[in-house]
C-alpha cells in the first residue's frame, strides 16, 4: 500500500530506465558527432582568422587588413547587390507562379509543378554555362543584352534567379496552400473585390511565408559560388573571393577572414528565418477551411500564360545545357558529336570523377539517412534528460546557417591540423561524405522531426507498457509509418550530393575528384563544352533518381501507408 | 585438448600472415609505389607514366594531378606532414616557394650536368631541376578579329592600342602561373615603374581576368574573345586541333617558366624518386618532352614543335626567378590593388 502511494506520486521525475539510459547514450553519440563534424571545425576557422601564416595568434590584424584592401571589402557591397536584386525578382516570380498553381483552377499544375523543380537537378555552375552560350559574345541570342556584358551583375542574377527559383517556390506554395477559406468568404460578402481581397487577405495570409523566402533565398543566392565562378567576370563577390584566396594565392588566413565575412549575413538571415517560421505556425487555427479556387475563364489562362512562359524559360535553359555538352565546337563546328563527353583526355579527373561523385552520393544518402532520422528519433522520441536534447536540436539547426564554402574550408583547418587524431580522414572518401551529410542536416532533420511529430506518442507508451524494447518499436512501426519521408531524405540527399560544389571543392583529393568539382575544373580551363556535358551527366543522374524515388514512394505508400487510409 | 588445438590453429594463422606479408613486400620490392604531384596537363601523363616505367619496372607512378595553383596550395597545406614522394612538372616559382618552407631534398640527378644552366637550380646539388619552358604567348582569332577588323598584334605593346578595347583576355595573376609569369616579365622588361605604366594601359583594354593560364587562348579559340594571353604550348596544341587561332610571340620578349621536380624532405620512396630524377633528365625524357614543347632542358635535343611561334626561344627574357620569387606575393598584392578592385565590367 504505502509502496503503492509512493509510485503514484513519482511522476514529477519519473524512473530513468536502462532504455533511457540507452537512448540518452545514443544522443550523446549523435551529438558527439556533430560537435566533431560542425562546431569544432567552425571553431578552427574562426581561430585561424586571428593567426598569421605561422600561427601566430594576431588578433584582429587580418580583418584590419581586409578592410584596408579596397579589392576585398568593395566585394561586400557587390554581394549585397546582387543577392538583394536576385532575391527580390526570385521571390516575386516564385510568388506569382505558386499563386498560379494554388489559387487558380489552370490545367497542367502537375506538369508545371514538375518542371519548376528543373534548377534542383543541377549544379549552379550549369546554368551559368547555358547562359554564355544564350548571351555570351557568340551567345546565339546575345542581342537581347543590347550590348551589355553577361560576364557581371547581370549574368550573375539571370543565373541566381533561375538557380533559386524552385527553393523560393517551394516555401511560397506551402504558404499559399494553408489559407483560410472563410476569410475569403467573409471578404467576398463584404463585397471586395479580386484585387482588393488580394492585399487585404490573401498578402497579409502569406507575409511570414514571403518573409521565410525571402531569407532562404537571400542566404543561398549570397553563398551560392557557382554562379559568379563561371560568369562573374570581373565582378567579385565574397564567394569567389573565398575561393580565390585559398586556391589562387595560398593564402588560407585571409580564405578565413572572407570565410567569416560571408558567415554573417548567413547567419543572421538564418535567425530571422527562423524567427518568423516559429510564429507562422501559431497563425493557422484548427478550425481553418481549405481554400478552393473556383473557375475563372480568363483569370485561369491568364496564369496558364505565366506559368508557360516561365516553365518554357526553364526548360529552354536546360535544353541548352544539354544542347552545348554534344556541339563538336561551338560556333565553329555545330556538328553533334559526343566528343565533349571523353571526359578522360581533359582536366577534372576524368570517368572517374563521376563514378566518384555517385559513390559519394549513394553513402552521403544511406549513411545521412540513418544518422540524421535515428537522430531525429531520439530526441523526439525520449523522455527526460531536457538539457541534452535541447542541446542536440540546436546543434542540428546549425549546418543550416554555415555556407558550404565556409564548411569545407573549416574542415581543411581541422581535419588536416597537426595531431588531429581525426587526420587519416583527410583527403579520403569519408570526409566529403561526412562534409556533405553535415551540410545538408539541417532541412533533412526538420523533414525527420515534422514527420516523426504527425505519430502519435501511443505507439511508445503502449510499447513500453508492453515491455518491447524502443528498438523494435523504431524498426517495426516508426520506420514503416515514416518510409515516405525516409525516402524523401534519402533523395535530397542525393541530389544534393551530387550538385554540390561549394562544400567539397577545398577537400577532394585527386583520388576523389569529384563530377561537380570537375565542372568547376573545366570551365576554369576554358573546356566549356566538356564541363556542361559533365553537367549534364549530372542532371541525368539527379533526374533518374527523382524518377526512381517517385516510383518507390507510390509503390511503398500502397504496402506501408494503407493504415493512413479507411 | 581443445586448448592444444587453439594453439596449433594459432600458430598456423600466425604462418599464414608471415607467408601473406613475405609476399605482400615480395611484390613491393617488384614495384615501389612512388606518389608524384604534378601540374602537368592530363592528356601527356599516361604516356610519361609508360616510358618511365618501361625503364624502370620496378617502380609505379601514382599520379596526383591539378592545376599549377591548386597543387601549390594543396602541397603548402600539407607542408608540415608532406605526403608527395616527389613534385614534378610544377612551375619552379611554385617549387622555390615550397623550398622557403624547407620543402625538399637537394638531389644531383645522373647526368645533371649535361642541362643548360638556366633551367635548374644554380646550388649544387641543385634543389629543383627543370625539364622544359612554358613559354607565354598571345592568341589570336582570325575569324573574330576579321569581325571586328583587329589589326594582328606583333608586340605587347600593340596590346594596348585603343582598337583592342575590350578585345582582350588574360589570366589573374592571384591564381594562375601564366598570368604572373607574364607581369614578372613585363616587370622585369620595362623595371617596375615601366612594367606598371604599361599594365595600367593593357587593363583599360582587359575585357575580364580568368581563373586559369590556358582559358584565355580555349576562349580566343572559341571566339568568345579575339585575343588571349596565354602560352604556346596551348595555343599550338588548339591550331592543330584546327581552331582559327594565330599563335604570337610579341617582339619585346616573352616570359617563361619552367617545368620542374624537386624530391620531398620526407620521400617515403626516395629510390623511386631518385631513379624518376635520373630518368627526368635523360635524352629520351628531353625528346618525350620535345613532343609538344619547343624549349627544354637538354641543349641540342629540341626540333621544331609545329605551329610553335617561329624564333620564340630567342625572344625568352632573362628570366630572375630569384626575384620573382621574392617578390611575388608584393607583385600579386599590388597586382590587386590596382586592378582587381573593379566593381563594373568593361562594357
Amino acid at each position: 500500500m504505502a509502496n503503492h502511494a509512493v509510485a503514484v506520486a513519482a511522476p514529477v521525475r519519473p524512473k530513468v530506465g536502462r532504455e533511457d539510459w540507452t537512448m540518452r547514450g545514443l544522443i550523446l553519440v549523435i551529438a558527439a558527432y556533430l560537435v566533431v563534424a560542425i562546431v569544432l571545425p567552425l571553431y578552427a576557422i574562426l581561430s585561424k582568422s586571428f593567426e598569421n601564416a605561422d600561427g601566430q595568434f594576431i588578433g584582429l590584424a587580418n580583418y584590419a587588413e581586409y578592410f584596408a584592401t579596397p579589392a576585398l571589402a568593395y566585394s561586400i557591397e557587390n554581394s549585397l547587390t546582387v543577392t538583394l536584386i536576385s532575391t527580390v525578382i526570385t521571390v516575386t516570380l516564385a510568388f506569382v507562379y505558386a499563386y498560379s498553381l494554388t489559387r487558380s483552377c489552370m490545367p497542367f499544375k502537375g506538369l508545371f509543378k514538375g518542371l519548376a523543380l528543373i534548377p534542383i537537378l543541377m549544379p549552379s555552375l550549369l546554368p551559368a554555362i547555358a547562359l554564355v552560350y544564350m548571351f555570351g559574345n557568340q551567345g546565339f541570342i546575345n542581342e537581347l543584352l543590347f550590348g551589355e556584358s553577361i560576364y557581371g551583375p547581370i549574368g550573375i542574377v539571370m543565373g541566381e534567379c533561375f538557380y533559386v527559383f524552385p527553393h523560393a517556390l517551394m516555401i511560397l506554395l506551402i504558404a499559399l496552400s494553408t489559407s483560410d477559406a472563410r476569410l475569403y468568404e467573409a471578404a467576398q460578402s463584404l463585397g471586395a473585390g479580386r484585387i482588393r481581397t488580394f492585399f487585404t487577405v490573401t498578402l497579409p495570409g502569406v507575409r511570414y511565408g514571403l518573409v521565410s523566402a525571402f531569407f532562404v533565398t537571400f542566404t543561398l543566392v549570397i553563398t551560392d559560388f557557382g554562379v559568379p565562378k563561371v560568369i562573374g567576370g570581373q565582378y567579385n563577390v565574397l564567394a569567389t573571393d573565398v575561393y580565390k584566396e585559398v586556391v589562387g594565392r595560398q593564402d588560407f588566413e585571409m580564405g578565413a577572414v572572407v570565410g567569416m565575412v560571408l558567415l554573417i549575413p548567413a547567419v543572421l538571415a538564418f535567425f530571422a528565418d527562423r524567427i518568423v517560421t516559429r510564429k507562422q505556425v501559431a497563425l493557422l487555427s484548427a478550425r481553418a477551411v481549405p481554400y478552393e479556387p473556383r473557375p475563372s475563364g480568363p483569370f485561369d489562362t491568364a496564369m496558364l500564360g505565366y506559368c508557360a512562359v516561365i516553365g518554357f524559360i526553364l526548360v529552354f535553359v536546360l535544353g541548352v545545357a544539354a544542347y552545348a555538352s554534344f556541339v563538336t565546337f561551338w560556333p565553329y563546328n555545330l556538328e553533334l558529336s559526343l566528343n565533349n563527353y571523353q571526359f578522360d583526355l581533359m582536366d577534372g579527373g576524368g570517368w572517374a570523377s563521376y563514378g566518384n561523385s555517385v559513390e559519394m552520393a549513394a553513402w552521403t544518402a544511406v549513411v545521412g539517412t540513418a544518422v540524421i532520422f535515428g537522430g531525429a528519433y531520439l530526441v523526439e522520441k525520449s523522455k527526460g534528460f531536457r538539457a541534452g536534447r535541447a542541446a542536440m536540436q540546436f546543434l542540428c539547426m546549425i549546418p543550416m546557417a554555415v555556407p558550404g564554402l565556409v564548411l569545407g574550408l573549416a574542415y581543411v583547418f581541422f581535419f588536416n591540423a597537426p595531431g588531429n587524431p581525426l587526420g587519416g580522414l583527410y583527403h579520403t572518401m569519408a570526409i566529403l561524405v561526412i562534409c556533405t551529410v553535415t551540410h545538408f542536416y539541417t532541412v533533412s532533420h526538420l523533414t525527420a522531426v515534422t514527420a516523426l511529430k504527425q505519430m502519435d506518442p501511443e505507439f511508445e507508451a503502449v510499447s513500453a507498457s508492453l515491455k518491447v524494447p524502443f528498438y523494435k518499436t523504431f524498426w517495426r512501426v516508426t520506420v514503416p509509418v515514416c518510409t515516405p519521408a525516409i525516402l524523401d531524405i534519402s533523395m535530397y540527399l542525393f541530389v544534393n550530393a551530387m550538385t554540390t560544389v561549394s562544400a567539397v571543392v577545398f577537400l577532394y583529393s585527386p583520388d576523389t575528384a569529384l563530377a561537380s568539382v570537375a565542372v568547376l575544373n573545366m570551365d576554369d580551363a576554358g573546356d566549356i563544352a566538356p564541363a556542361a556535358a559533365m553537367g549534364m551527366m549530372i542532371v541525368y543522374t539527379s533526374a533518374a533518381v527523382r524518377v526512381l524515388h517517385a516510383v518507390l514512394t507510390r509503390g511503398i505508400a500502397r504496402r506501408s501507408q494503407a493504415w493512413r487510409r479507411r | 585438448m581443445p586448448f592444444q588445438a587453439i594453439v596449433r590453429a594459432a600458430g598456423s594463422l600466425a604462418a599464414a600472415a608471415v607467408v601473406i606479408a613475405a609476399m605482400g613486400s615480395g611484390a613491393a620490392q617488384a614495384k615501389s609505389e612512388l606518389l608524384v604531384y604534378t601540374a602537368i596537363e592530363a592528356d601527356e601523363l599516361s604516356m610519361f607514366k609508360r616510358e618511365f616505367e618501361k625503364d624502370y619496372p620496378d617502380v609505379e607512378i601514382k599520379w596526383v594531378r591539378d592545376s599549377t595553383g591548386i597543387i601549390t596550395s594543396k602541397l603548402l597545406a600539407e607542408k608540415d606532414n608532406p605526403k608527395a614522394d616527389i613534385v614534378w612538372g610544377l612551375a619552379a616559382t611554385s617549387l622555390m616557394l615550397l623550398a622557403d618552407y624547407n620543402y625538399f631534398q637537394p638531389y644531383a640527378p645522373k647526368g645533371v650536368e649535361m642541362l643548360d644552366a638556366k633551367f635548374r637550380d644554380p646550388a649544387d646539388p641543385p634543389t629543383w631541376v627543370g625539364q622544359r619552358a612554358w613559354i607565354a604567348s598571345v592568341c589570336y582569332n582570325t575569324v573574330e578579329a576579321a569581325k571586328h577588323n583587329l589589326p594582328l598584334p606583333t608586340t605587347w605593346a600593340d596590346l594596348t592600342k585603343p582598337v583592342y578595347k575590350g578585345h582582350v583576355v588574360m589570366p589573374n595573376p592571384n591564381s594562375s602561373g601564366t598570368g604572373f609569369l607574364d607581369v614578372s616579365s613585363w616587370l622585369q622588361l620595362h623595371g617596375e615603374a615601366g612594367g606598371w605604366k604599361f599594365m595600367d594601359a593593357l587593363h583599360q583594354n582587359i575585357a575580364w581576368y580568368t581563373h586559369s593560364g590556358s582559358k584565355p587562348c580555349k576562349q580566343a579559340a572559341a571566339g568568345e574573345i579575339p585575343i588571349g594571353v596565354s602560352f604556346a604550348y596551348r595555343g599550338a596544341k588548339l591550331k592543330n586541333q584546327g581552331a582559327p587561332v594565330e599563335v604570337i610571340a610579341p617582339s619585346e620578349g616573352v616570359g617563361w617558366d619552367v617545368e620542374a621536380f624537386a624530391i620531398v624532405r620526407n620521400a617515403k620512396n626516395l629510390d623511386g624518386a631518385r631513379k624518376l630524377a635520373d630518368w627526368s633528365v635523360s635524352r629520351k625524357a628531353n625528346e618525350i618532352y620535345n613532343m609538344e614543347y619547343a624549349v627544354v632542358a637538354m641543349p641540342g635535343v629540341a626540333k621544331a614543335v609545329k605551329n610553335f611561334p617561329p624564333g620564340i626561344e630567342g625572344k625568352m627574357i632573362r628570366n630572375d626567378f630569384a626575384w620573382a620569387a621574392k617578390n611575388r606575393l608584393r607583385i600579386l598584392d599590388e597586382w590587386r590593388n590596382r586592378y582587381d578592385a573593379k566593381s563594373e565590367p568593361k562594357k
